[in-house]
């Protein structure tokens, strides 16, 4: 694909290695902040071939990870109600709430649809003037504005059955509060690309000058990542904090005028509990009292839910860079896949499932790229 | 942007996460998935009370001696929406897929079973190009519809058609198809591209558009398995990696066998509509079905022969070796990534969903 395949290939990673290698002369700390950047750096190996001294710390920016249990409760409660098409994006439906899931809840009657954009689940109220249609809006800067543009469009047309569960959350009041935690490690940060397509990158100079840390605009491919890499240790190893953008191809300095102009319309900033981080001031968006009528939590009233979880889960250490998954006691044993205790198990970008599911195996790691042996 | 005052003091140590689900008291869709709740599923409800030594041997097709006959015998329900698909329908899968549990075991289907499941309202008109494109992949596969029954339930409580087949075959005389007979240096062969039939599936019932059709590689693979079996007979097992992908025909294979396999994640033949269709739903090609695909692992003495007479065959054309079986890691299948690291290729849990972002 284009714009893809360019950004695996073997040689051009194998040139990014030798700098890397090259430049790093001490221990260095990075977090990638986006779920898809961890995936992408454990399915490529990638932190086997970079340096020992360059350390990866998975962040938490994954969206299916930090969506507080409290949400899905709500979500499971809403999905369940007789006449109710809940609508969400697929890897919602297998994260535990208190006790199901909403897999389980399919199982159990309720009609769960899993639609693959938001204006789909619009298209299904539409269709359905009889039912009412509810589309699970969660994740960071990147699902926003479609979702925001959904919202819209629902007021536009007059489209009443159709309201949304929102749980957004916005990265910079997360690295924020990251970075302000006595324990933090973390000593630069590559962005998540694709929230910065919308965003910009005008939030990120101040927190780069007052954490003093690198922080590098990095798109989701293995090169890009590899770039940001680079970038983040040269920076580092020069005693330099800026920001940079690594990822031009996708990222202008203002990001996308008119997805901030439509968040700007139908959501407000509002203080958001993160899963395994706690409530972040500022750190969210709900939909604004203009778009009341189409916020799913006031239309079906889903307060004073009691949540309970276990004590066994230490996802929250790792969301914050402080635990490696498999430091857990309970990884692989207690908690797996199959049997999460925690969000950061079940979304397959969660940093606790992609070790699970692609390094269990602590092959040797490799410090060049070479060529698989030839099956002799 | 939060005054630093404001921000709260991470208490990590308070933080908790939800019980996970355990125990399901009801089916949910991953049951039929073809990864871990399937397995489940079978090991803890059907498997015990059944019970059987023949049903212990959990392939594809049940291998059985009667009448001095080694028979195999497979069964399979087909319950795909849409009925019909780019490069085939439900009636083509009713055929093939179990023709080719058969072939898995070296068998050629000689009969089939067919019952219909119809739903009340299904128009005949569809009934009939159903049965049509099931007659004509019988006579291309070779096998005869033997005996058959049908049944309607009442209009909500079906999809249209469902099918259920079943097929008996001859095993030929030394041939034993089994994972346990797989060994530390057995090559492992897959007969082409991964992952057409899924993302086949997937764009007409989702509506999902990929810039280019993509079709279904349903075939019948009797034909190829003949082809490789006149090479030797001593292949060590054949899969069929239909639900689950080629990754749960490797685990079912590395699990059952006690051997570790490693691919090489680059050797796989995954087409770029495939592979641009699972980048943008976040899938891995590794699990999304096949219907027209085997993977094979084969003495290493023997693989060069077989892989030639395989590309000689019209569906193996593209045929080719992606890794083997090794002494390392026992049960656990690991692929070389493109960029030289490397990375465990997991059993399923249920069915795979398409990612947030």
């Amino acid at each position: 694909m284009k714009y893809i395949d360019e950004f695996q290939d073997p040689e051009l990673a194998r040139r990014l290695l030798d700098d890397i290698h090259a430049t790093v002369t001490r221990p260095w700390a990075l977090m990638e902040v986006c779920g898809g950047q961890t995936h992408s750096i454990i399915r490529h190996g990638l932190d086997q071939l970079l340096p020992e001294q360059v350390e990866l710390i998975h962040g938490p920016g994954c969206p299916v990870c930090v969506t507080p249990l409290e949400v899905i409760d709500k979500a499971l409660e809403i999905a369940s109600r007789p006449g109710v098409i809940f609508c969400s994006f697929g890897d919602m439906l297998r994260v535990p709430g208190t006790g199901r899931d909403l897999f389980q809840v399919r199982g159990e009657g309720g009609d769960v649809r899993v639609v693959y954009s938001p204006l789909d689940a619009l298209l299904i109220a539409q269709r359905n003037p009889d039912r009412e249609v509810v589309f699970f809006g969660i994740g960071f800067e990147t699902t926003a504005p479609p979702n925001a543009m959904t919202v819209h469009q629902a007021r536009r047309l007059g489209i009443g059955n159709f309201s949304m569960l929102v749980s957004h959350v916005r990265v910079p009041p997360a690295i924020e509060a990251i970075m302000s935690s006595p324990s933090c490690r973390v000593q630069g940060f590559l962005a998540a690309g694709h929230v910065c397509s919308v965003m910009g990158v005008e939030e990120y100079p101040e927190l780069a000058e007052r954490f003093r840390v690198p922080i590098v605009v990095t798109g989701f491919e293995p090169l890009d990542i590899l770039e940001g890499v680079r970038r983040a240790v040269r920076q580092l190893e020069r005693g330099e904090h800026t920001v940079d953008n690594a990822y031009a191809r996708a990222v202008r300095p203002e990001g996308n005028p008119a997805a901030r102009a439509m968040l700007e319309d139908v959501f407000e900033v509002t203080d958001r509990a993160w899963r395994g981080i706690g409530v972040i001031p500022d750190s969210g968006w709900r939909l604004s009292p203009k778009y009341r009528d189409h916020d799913a939590e006031h239309r079906f009233a889903v307060d004073g839910i009691r949540t309970a979880e276990p004590a066994e889960c230490r996802s929250g250490e790792v969301l914050q860079g402080l635990l490696k998954p498999h430091e857990c006691e309970a990884f692989g044993t207690l908690c797996t896949p199959r049997t999460p205790l925690g969000a950061t198990m079940v979304s397959s970008e969660g940093a606790c499932a992609a070790y699970y599911l692609y390094r269990r195996l602590d092959l040797p790691a490799t410090t060049t790229v070479r060529e698989a042996s030839p099956v002799v | 942007m939060s005054d630093t005052t404001e921000l709260p003091v991470l208490d990590v140590e308070a933080w908790t996460c939800p019980l996970p689900v355990r125990d399901r008291p009801r089916v949910v869709m991953g049951h039929g998935g073809g990864g871990v709740l399937s397995a489940e599923l079978v090991q803890q409800i059907f498997a015990p009370a059944f019970g059987g030594e023949v049903l212990a041997q959990m392939g594809d097709a049940a291998v059985l001696s009667l009448g001095g006959a080694r028979l195999a015998f497979s069964t399979d329900s087909y319950v795909v929406r849409p009925l019909f698909f780019p490069g085939g329908s439900i009636g083509d899968l009713a055929v093939n897929g179990t023709v080719n549990d058969l072939a898995m075991s070296g068998a050629r289907a000689a009969y089939l079973s067919c019952g219909f499941i119809l739903e009340e309202g299904v128009e005949l008109d569809v009934v009939t190009r159903v049965s049509k494109a099931l007659g004509a992949a019988a006579r291309t596969a070779g096998v005869e519809v033997a005996t058959g029954d049908t049944k309607v339930v009442e209009a909500g409580h079906g999809d249209g058609i469902f099918i259920n087949t079943a097929g008996i075959g001859i095993v030929p005389a030394g041939v034993d198809l089994r994972p346990q007979r797989v060994v530390p240096g057995d090559v492992v062969i897959v007969s082409g591209a991964i992952g057409v039939h899924g993302v086949a599936i997937m764009s007409v019932r989702e509506g999902l558009e990929f810039g280019v059709e993509i079709k279904s590689d349903c075939a019948a693979l009797g034909g190829l398995v003949d082809t490789m079996l006149a090479v030797t007979p001593d292949l060590h097992v054949l899969r069929d990696p239909t639900r689950g992908g080629l990754a749960a025909s490797l685990n079912e294979i590395a699990a059952a066998s006690g051997t570790g396999v490693v691919v090489r994640e680059r050797d796989i033949p995954v087409p770029p509509a495939v592979a641009n269709a699972c980048a943008i739903l976040g899938l891995d090609p590794m699990y999304i079905a096949n219907e027209g695909k085997l993977v094979a692992f084969v003495p290493r003495a023997h693989a060069d022969a077989v892989l030639e007479a395989m590309r000689a065959h019209p569906l193996g054309a593209d045929s080719v070796i992606i890794g083997e079986a090794v002494e390392e890691h026992p049960g656990m299948v690991v692929a070389r990534t493109g960029l030289g690291g490397t990375r465990v290729v997991d059993l399923p849990i249920g069915e795979q969903l398409p990612r947030i972002c």
